[in-house]
């Protein structure tokens, strides 16, 4: 039998929070926090008592003003009536599209450079390192303006496509490429089954999901069959009919016409318009970060030992199965994380969309508006929250989809 | 601003150190020298010229408010602003003064809070085409593809000149003059819009000037003028009558010519006393008595510098027009030196 004592418990005093080796640190960690927090406090009190002595009283009423400026490319109804916040969505969705088809092109340009930067021909690794260092080294900027020089300089304008013997002529008579941007044939429903264009365009989206959930099912069914028998059925046409009948037969109800681009006065009008601006930025944006997300790709496949490669060769793999099918794979895990900040990098860039009269948002909330009301502030604050937003988001998704593709322990 | 030590000009170095400076003039004739905004390059307004010497009309008021303050026309260190710079530059007081064909207008004035100081040139935004499009009037354009100086008011009046006319366009922004003027001759855009001076001083730097035509239609009213800072009235006088005194010197028959010999004394009051031999209209001002003298001096007066930099003799060809004397049928009436 023992009897058990509680230690005796020490009177909790003060001094302690000084002289006890367990209280000091969070002692010194609470004042250092106080001491930030009264500081910025003392800095936005600073600002805000300044900008009041000086007449400017922060104040967010501007966006509901009318804005009385037009932007050329509108991803939803704007003209120069709307409000200085409806320019500023504007501006935001224009952002957010040039950087997310940057991100995929960049990754496309990124992955096939540094793939082919490390081939055992001599000359293809070569120019893949010339690539690299040469957009790597020079400012994005620079990339904009150039590209989008060398566009309008070489490619004619849409008078050149004019008169009885033009010197251009359009593309199977439905594609123009002009130093303006590139006009493509639209694609239109005569007789949509609902009244929105949307809704139109959704339903193909969802038969075209729906073709691709069948297509597994096929496949899975195949895989069982070919286990149980050890013959796999040729699904190549079921395959194929699966995709094709139900678009086909959906656009025949809806009635698919193309609106072709028409040269009209003074440019081509109708049709599908990839304003030049949009295509300068995302190709510079695209090739620039390319550079930087092949030495990505460089370093992670490198990262895997050698050991992984020939085990995969002495077990009869070709080099093109290996690269996808073993090394790929787990180089993924080192290439994901930069990868993310060249995202982010690709986003923050495409501010310099001004540079080639790219209505982003920081030409219309950033440029214009800011200009026309004088409320630099306000604009710049609003400016740095939407970029932080969007950077935090697009890292959230990464980081996501990061964690399905890290190496699992069990 | 008690608090506004050096945090609060780290935070808002801008608005603290327009509002903090005591005054301009001092400031000026402490430094010996003037700093003036001006355009990134618009010739015959403000341009470098071959020596690398800023020239043109813009230029010349800065120069003669220099040897007003400071006695020498080259005191002067030129400042080049874009549309979208420039305000924020006065306003932080990076420039004493923005000389930089600028429109006067209401909420600059209140809201940012300038104080136009004057007109020096009566403008309006016209449109410029290249001849072979074969267009004669603004309200033909309609479906053309426009470039435009992204933050100006021009970018406002294209917008209610199409909206009025019920006729469509595709604004493209771009940032400087020099953009838009490659952008125009690439064909990337059908017309150019902006003041008829700047588009006038625009084709003259063009290869084939002839190829490019102005439309009659002016579709608004462009008072361009010089600003300083809300609050500085001392030096916002000297801007003022600097440019006044070479209004009046042109109407008064003032050159830089005669001007050795009508400041030995004339027998005209006025003259006197603008030139300073009658009266003490200098010290007013907290200047010396020959200011104006000096400032008619450095480049001539108001038609001595049209002529030289803008008129119908240069490469740029402007007509007077608007920009006569009153009693020429013009608009530039100075108030009287007494």
């Amino acid at each position: 039998m023992s009897t058990m004592t509680d230690p005796p418990k020490a009177d909790f005093r003060l001094s302690m929070l000084i002289n006890d080796t367990r209280y000091r640190s969070l002692t010194f960690q609470v004042i250092a926090a106080i001491a930030i927090a009264l500081s910025i406090w003392y800095l936005g009190n600073n600002l805000i008592q300044n900008l009041r002595a000086a007449g400017l009283n922060i104040s967010y009423a501007f966006l509901g003003e009318t804005a009385g400026y037009d932007v050329n490319q509108r991803l939803v109804e704007y003209n120069s009536q709307s409000s200085h916040g409806r320019a500023a969505l504007v501006g935001l969705l224009n952002t957010l599209l040039v950087a997310f088809l940057a991100c995929i092109t960049a990754t496309v340009f990124g992955v096939i450079a540094g793939v082919l930067r490390l081939s055992n021909n001599w000359l293809v690794s070569k120019l893949m390192a010339v690539y690299v260092e040469i957009f790597r080294n020079i400012p994005v900027l620079i990339w904009i303006i150039i590209i989008f020089t060398i566009m309008t300089a070489v490619l004619p304008a849409p008078n050149a496509f004019r008169g009885e013997n033009p010197s251009s002529s359009m593309l199977f008579d439905a594609f123009a490429f002009t130093n303006r941007g590139v006009y493509l044939p639209k694609p239109e429903f005569a007789n949509g089954l609902f009244g929105s264009t949307a809704l139109n365009w959704l339903l193909v989206i969802a038969a075209l999901v729906g073709s691709w959930f069948a297509t597994r099912e096929i496949g899975k069914k195949a895989t069982k069959k070919q286990e149980e028998t050890g013959d796999r059925p040729n699904t190549t046409l079921l395959t194929l009919a699966v995709w094709i009948v139900p678009f086909v037969l959906l656009m025949i109800i809806m009635g698919l016409t193309w609106n072709v681009p028409e040269l009209k006065r003074f440019n081509f009008s109708g049709g599908l318009n990839v304003g030049g601006p949009l295509i300068a930025l995302w190709f510079a944006l695209s090739i620039y970060t390319g550079a930087f997300i092949a030495e990505n790709v460089r370093a992670g496949i490198q990262a895997i030992s050698k050991g992984q490669t020939e085990a995969a060769g002495a077990l009869g793999l070709r080099s093109g199965r290996i690269m996808n099918l073993v090394v790929l794979p787990q180089a993924l895990r080192v290439i994901i994380p930069p990868l993310i900040s060249q995202y982010l990098n690709i986003t923050k860039n495409s501010s310099l969309a001004i540079a080639v009269g790219y209505a982003d948002i920081t030409a219309t909330l950033g440029g214009t508006t800011l200009n026309q009301t004088g409320r630099a502030i306000e604009c710049v604050l609003l400016l740095m929250l939407f970029y932080l937003t969007a950077s935090l988001t697009i890292s959230m998704v990464m980081n996501v989809y990061n964690a399905s593709v890290k190496l699992k322990e069990r | 601003m008690k608090k506004s030590v050096i945090l609060g000009v780290a935070t808002i170095a801008g608005l603290a150190a327009g509002a903090a400076a005591a005054g301009t003039v001092d400031d000026v004739k402490a430094r010996g020298k003037l700093n003036c905004g001006v355009s990134t390059g618009l010739v015959g307004f403000a341009a470098p010229d071959a020596n690398g010497v800023w020239q043109g009309f813009d230029v010349a008021l800065c120069r003669a408010v220099a040897a007003a303050v400071l006695g020498d026309a080259n005191a002067v260190e030129f400042v080049p602003t874009t549309t979208k710079t420039r305000f924020t530059a006065l306003a932080s007081g990076e420039i004493d003064m923005l000389s930089r064909n600028t429109t006067w207008t209401y909420s600059r004035d209140a809201d940012l809070k300038f104080e136009f100081t004057g007109v020096n040139y009566y403008d309006g935004q016209g449109f410029m085409v290249p001849k072979a499009l074969g267009v004669g009037s603004a309200k033909e354009l309609d479906g053309a593809r426009v470039c435009i100086q992204t933050g100006t008011t021009t970018e406002l009046n294209l917008a209610d000149f199409f909206r009025s006319n019920n006729i469509s366009y595709e604004p493209v922004p771009i940032e400087t003059n020099a953009e838009a003027q490659q952008q125009y001759l690439a064909g990337a855009c059908d017309v150019y819009t902006t003041d008829a001076s700047a588009l006038a001083s625009t084709r003259a730097t063009f290869e084939n000037p002839d190829e490019h035509i102005l439309l009659p239609e002016i579709i608004s009213k462009e008072p361009l003028g010089p600003l300083v800072r809300h609050g500085e009235n001392e030096w916002g006088d000297v801007v003022r009558w600097t440019l006044n005194a070479l209004i009046t010197a042109e109407e008064l028959g003032v050159t830089s010519a005669n001007i050795d010999e009508m400041s030995a004394g004339s027998n005209n009051p006025e003259v006197d006393r603008l030139l300073g031999t009658e009266g003490n209209l200098g010290e007013m001002m907290g200047l010396d008595a020959d200011w104006a003298a000096r400032a008619i001096k450095a480049g001539g007066n108001y038609g001595e510098l049209f002529a030289k930099n803008i008129g119908e003799e240069t490469p740029i060809g402007l007509a007077r027009g608007l920009n006569a004397q009153w009693t020429e049928g013009g608009l530039l009436y100075s108030p009287p030196f007494r």
